[in-house]
């Protein structure tokens, strides 16, 4: 019983970076712009996190720096495709590849470097609830924060009228440019606002999740959360649902394992990315329900006056 | 204030100069670089683009390196040219070596000795195989289930490390290598083997050649590497002409997999000899940069290919001789792709100087 409710804390902890990096992703989408850059973002953020934990000891601080990190990133990636018209998908691998080298280059003299386990934040009262309390109730604050976050979105999207010109922004670039909108900047902040959660994601994996650094930490999570966007056919609470469901995979190999089942670690390692796959087969196995879902400029790039 | 401003036709010259001016944008962030890092920039810069041309030996391990990102490139350009993402190439790279590797750790621990006129092609083929079938399953997901390619065949890459790993510490371990995860060394008849007298430089190269004067035939000269690129650049168009996009993903996914497969092949039994967990070294995305570096064009790829294949050298030279980190080579590719489609802007617009408007719009 107790290994199930560690089980189920180890899921919510597993799923909030992919939760909070897919968050951003979805709000970059539906401006009309794919950033492929996530993994290299999530990268540099996650050294940039991991350094500032070591210096100063602050969670807080640390996710700044990443969301500070992220946000500069994507704000270059930003510039390119939306006011040089690169290529989003040239230009978002290049940022993916750049991220790589860059956060290894920075994180040489952090590797091997442990950071202290996290406490984890008990919620008053909850926490001491048998089962339910160790299951649900210890975790980083940063975990209740990521579900703060979706329901903020959800309110963003679909209740303000900010998230209303973003939405038409996405949909119809053209339309929005006509009524006035400065389609280019506003498409620039969604990018900026999404490399800044993706930064605080790259940041909760090495300071929180893991704790330390290696070389590629990210270990391609940044492409889920990619998926993870297709996969909710972009709506903000799906997001979350997905990202426990990779988080709930992710830990199923340590549980079999755990459990002696008779499968090879390395086999048991494919399971997330396999699991990506699958889902994202299934998921898109209707083009016009993905049509249906997808902000209709996603990728298109968009030159006022053209 | 600057202006960008449409060109009526695609520059053809930017499209050459636009690689030049990154590499020398690069170059100069990469000496900027060496400064802070306190060491001399010229030096610095000197062991990165001149040092591995030194002398024969240098210049044969340039090849030698150069071949597999030439190889993949190839492939990844008749993908991009077809507007196909393939970014998976290292995981069909890693099944070339996989199933190539396969059939000459077979033919090793039958005792089986193959004349090498024999043995190379049949590895060589069946790496091709490896590459193909991995990819195939991209464009499988695609095709049937519209599931992007980029994703899924980025997933994959995972997958094909995950299963090298899973061959090297189970099945093909070495039983005699000390409980080390590696394969045995492969029998010397599966070998490329060095075709210059004191270098490790082998065969691969000559049979790269030959693939980028048959891709440049497929792309330029058949009417089916036509059909591709007409689907790439307008696929309204190809649709009115009747072509098909499946036939057309099928084609570019399969080509750049069985070539990456190819690499895969020729680094198993040229370079490795053996399989070990270390044989992914991220060759597959230096590839993507060597693609669009020489501008998804046959020959751009060859010096393309031999530009990385420099700076890979260079970063291994910087480590040992400068004590400069050797993961600053991979922010150099990383910034030289960054700053090359920064730069391929011009190719379609020209920057003009234009007084500030009176009234502001």
């Amino acid at each position: 019983m107790d290994q199930i409710a560690l089980l189920i804390a180890a899921t919510l902890a597993s799923g909030t970076p992919l939760a909070i990096a897919g968050l951003g992703l979805l709000i970059n989408e539906k401006s009309g712009v794919l950033n492929l850059g996530a993994e290299g973002i999530m990268l540099v953020a996650a050294i940039a996190g991991f350094a500032a934990a070591h210096a100063s000891g602050s969670d807080w601080l640390a996710f700044a720096a990443g969301a500070a990190a992220g946000a500069l990133l994507a704000a270059g990636f930003g510039v390119l495709v939306i006011w040089l018209n690169t290529n989003q998908y040239a230009t978002g691998l290049a940022l993916s590849l750049f991220g790589y080298g860059f956060s290894a280059f920075v994180g040489i003299g952090y590797v091997g470097q442990k950071l202290a386990e996290r406490t984890p934040f008990e919620v008053p009262g909850l926490a001491q609830i048998p089962f339910i309390g160790p299951a649900l109730f210890r975790q980083h604050p940063m975990v209740y924060i990521a579900i703060g976050l979706i329901a903020l979105a959800m309110w963003f999207l679909y209740r303000s009228r900010a998230g209303l010109v973003l939405r038409a922004v996405g949909e119809s670039p053209e339309s929005a440019h006509a009524l006035g909108y400065k389609v280019r900047w506003i498409r620039l902040l969604a990018v900026t606002a999404g490399g800044a959660l993706c930064g605080v994601a790259g940041a909760f994996l090495s300071v929180v999740y893991a704790p330390l650094w290696v070389e590629g930490l990210v270990a391609g999570r940044g492409w889920i959360a990619l998926a993870l966007t297709t996969f909710a056919t972009w709506r903000p609470l799906r997001v979350l649902f997905g990202a426990y469901l990779f988080g709930g995979v992710t830990m199923a190999q340590f549980a079999l394992q755990g459990a002696g089942v008779e499968i090879s670690s390395q086999l048991l390692a494919m399971l997330p990315y396999l699991a990506t796959v699958v889902v994202l087969a299934i998921i898109s196995r209707n083009p016009t329900w993905i049509r249906i879902n997808m902000p209709a400029s996603l990728g298109r790039p968009f030159h006022p006056g053209a | 204030m600057l202006k960008l401003e449409p060109r009526a036709q695609p520059s053809k010259l930017m499209s050459l100069l636009s690689p030049v001016l990154a590499l020398v944008l690069t170059a100069i962030l990469a000496g900027i670089l060496f400064a802070v890092l306190g060491k001399d920039p010229v030096r610095g810069l000197a062991m990165y683009f001149v040092e591995p041309f030194a002398n024969l030996r240098q210049i044969s391990e340039l090849v030698l390196k150069a071949t597999p990102l030439i190889v993949i490139a190839l492939g990844l350009a008749v993908c991009y040219r077809s507007n196909v993402w393939n970014i998976g190439a290292e995981g069909q790279f890693l099944l070339g070596i996989i199933a190539g590797g396969g059939v000459a750790l077979w033919l090793t621990t039958h005792g089986i000795v193959l004349p090498k006129i024999v043995a190379v092609p049949l590895v060589l083929a069946a790496g091709v195989l490896g590459g193909m079938a991995w990819a195939g399953i991209t464009a499988l997901l695609r095709d049937r289930f519209n599931a992007s390619e980029i994703l899924v065949s980025l997933m994959l890459v995972y997958v094909a490390q995950q299963l090298v790993n899973y061959l090297v510490f189970g099945a093909w371990k070495d039983p005699m290598g000390f409980n080390f995860p590696q394969t045995k060394n492969f029998d010397a008849s599966t070998w490329l083997t060095p075709i210059v007298p004191g270098t490790r430089m082998n065969a691969g190269i000559v049979i790269a050649l030959v693939f980028v004067a048959l891709t440049w035939v497929f792309l330029f000269r058949l009417f089916r590497g036509f059909q591709l690129q007409v689907g790439g650049l307008a696929p309204a168009a190809a649709r009115y002409a009747g072509f098909s996009g499946s036939a057309a993903l099928w084609t570019a996914l399969l080509v750049s997999g069985g070539l990456a497969g190819l690499a895969g092949g020729i680094e198993a039994i040229g370079t490795f000899r053996q399989i070990t967990p270390h044989v992914s070294t991220g060759l597959g995305f230096t590839a993507i940069i060597v693609c669009f570096v020489g501008r998804l064009h046959p020959v751009g790829i060859v010096f393309a290919g031999l530009l990385l294949s420099t700076m890979i050298i260079g970063g291994e030279l910087g480590q040992s001789r400068l004590g400069l980190p050797n993961a600053l080579s991979g922010v150099f590719q990383g910034l030289l792709l960054v700053l090359l489609l920064a730069c391929d802007t011009l190719i379609h617009f020209r920057i003009r100087l234009r007084p500030a408007p009176a009234a502001a719009r």
